[in-house]
């Protein structure tokens, strides 16, 4: 790929976040796992499929103007468990991080169990905790029975 | 140690040592649980029983229990008579009761329910079953039960038969001896064997389980048969439950080659799985363990209510 290809896709932001090397076809999962609806005005760019030399593809998102806290960096992990944070500042990356699996995941995901008692009209906010990374297992703090990689990525 | 204000939610949040702590308790709330010895230990404590579903001994053995120790007891043993009926919400119908009440013993449907209340309520909880989920004071008294017959609950052969794959009761049971160290040997019809999370997870920690259709194949080497009914709604074919059943009855001539010290114990109700010719032999001890209960419960009460 051409450098005038590449920039053409993409330009350089100024100040935001970048989140790299997501896991490809799950740029949209980031998105609704951040909650970022494109409602605000701010600028951001999604990239699906783009070459990657570490998996063959990947997805990119840029988000203009803001800076992800460490919370909504570590539930990216759970969609894209590969992906790098760069926080840009005056097109510079001031910081670089990679996700990383918070113990318990609270809110986001619902269980997987139609028997559990989060799946009700109940005040029970699905809440669990991490047994394995890779693949994503999680074990509902309510019923204990495990939501899986599978499962879970059909819900976003 | 102390086990004053806590829940009683699931076994995995007690300890081995807390648990043998309950077990040590109990045997001295044998006598009272008899009505052989009177008691006022719990007098002016109110239990809330929560039966979201319905339960014979569960239920009256923790109110026998309660009232033993000179508790009084308020509650339900069916939703239909309580506001649940009218749409209020389970956390809700927690908030309300706790204000009348010292201790909520729930049994509900959906599994997490008894954890959802725990979470609502300032005062004690304790799951009297949740779905397909827990039934810890159930599994204590199974374990209590070996202990008292066989005088530990440690190293022993411990065999679970019949429908190993829906029973709440023996997935409970499975994790509760493993983590005992007894050795698990688990027979059951194709079909309803032992969910392969469970067997994998036990394996995985490094226990032991051997798995077999077979019973007279194991039962020489058994101290404890656990029997489970095989229920007729779980096959899809009559003639199929009709020979798995006649397979996987005990009656007495099952046990010719069994330790004459083996102890059968059945979580009931039964159905036909034990012949009734057996009740009177010195392997029964599935009364034994339906006493048991309200000892285990008596001990559980009085710690929580301190």
């Amino acid at each position: 790929m051409g450098k005038v290809e590449k920039e053409l896709r993409v330009s350089k932001i100024k100040t935001g976040t970048v989140i790299d090397h997501i896991t490809s076809g799950k740029a949209l999962a980031v998105l609704r796992i951040l909650n970022i609806t494109g409602q605000t005005g701010a600028i951001i760019s999604v990239l699906m499929n783009v070459p990657s030399k570490m998996h063959g593809k990947k997805d990119v998102i840029k988000v203009e103007n803001r800076k992800l806290t460490e919370e909504e960096v570590n539930k990216i992990a759970l969609a894209a468990p590969d992906a790098t944070i760069n926080i840009i500042k005056n097109f510079k990356v001031t910081e670089k991080k990679s996700v990383k699996l918070p113990e318990f995941i609270e809110g986001i995901i619902k269980c997987s169990n139609p028997g559990c008692i989060t799946n009700t009209s109940e005040p029970a906010i699905p809440r669990f905790r991490i047994v394995s990374k890779t693949p994503v297992n999680l074990r509902c703090v309510y019923c204990e029975r495990i939501t899986g990689e599978k499962e879970l990525l059909a819900q976003f | 140690m102390r086990l004053k204000g806590r829940d009683i939610i699931s076994l995995e949040d007690l300890s081995n040592e807390e648990i043998s702590f309950i077990f040590n308790t109990a045997d001295k709330f044998e006598p009272i649980a008899r009505g052989k010895k009177k008691s006022s230990a719990l007098a002016g404590k109110v239990m809330a029983a929560l039966f979201f579903e319905p339960s014979t001994r569960t239920r009256l053995s923790f109110e026998s229990a309660m009232q033993r120790l000179g508790g009084n007891v308020i509650g339900f043993a069916e939703p239909t008579t309580s506001s649940i009926a009218k749409g209020e919400t389970l956390a809700d119908t927690i908030k309300t009761v706790e204000k009348y009440s010292d201790v909520i013993v729930i049994r509900h449907p959906k599994m997490g329910a008894a954890r959802l209340a725990a979470e609502v309520a300032e005062i004690p909880v304790i799951n009297a079953g949740d779905g397909a989920g827990h039934h810890p004071t159930q599994t204590m008294l199974d374990l209590y039960t070996i202990r008292k017959t066989m005088g530990k609950f440690k190293n022993l052969n411990v065999g679970l038969i019949g429908d190993l794959k829906y029973g709440r009761t023996v997935h409970s049971l499975a994790y509760a001896a493993s983590r005992f160290n007894n050795k698990l040997f688990l027979i059951s019809p194709l079909g309803l064997e032992m969910p392969r999370e469970i067997v994998s997870d036990l394996s995985a920690q490094g226990k032991e389980v051997s798995e077999t259709s077979d019973l007279p194949e194991v039962l020489p080497q058994l101290d404890v048969l656990y029997v489970t009914r095989i229920q007729k709604e779980r096959f899809s074919d009559p003639v199929e439950y009709a020979k798995v059943k006649n397979t996987y009855k005990i009656e007495l001539k099952t046990l010719k080659t069994a330790k004459p010290t083996l102890c059968i114990l059945h979580p009931l109700p039964r159905v036909d799985e034990i012949s009734s010719e057996l009740d009177s032999s010195p392997y029964a001890k599935y009364f034994d363990q339906v006493f048991y209960g309200v000892v285990i419960r008596a001990a559980i009460l009085s710690l929580l209510l301190g």
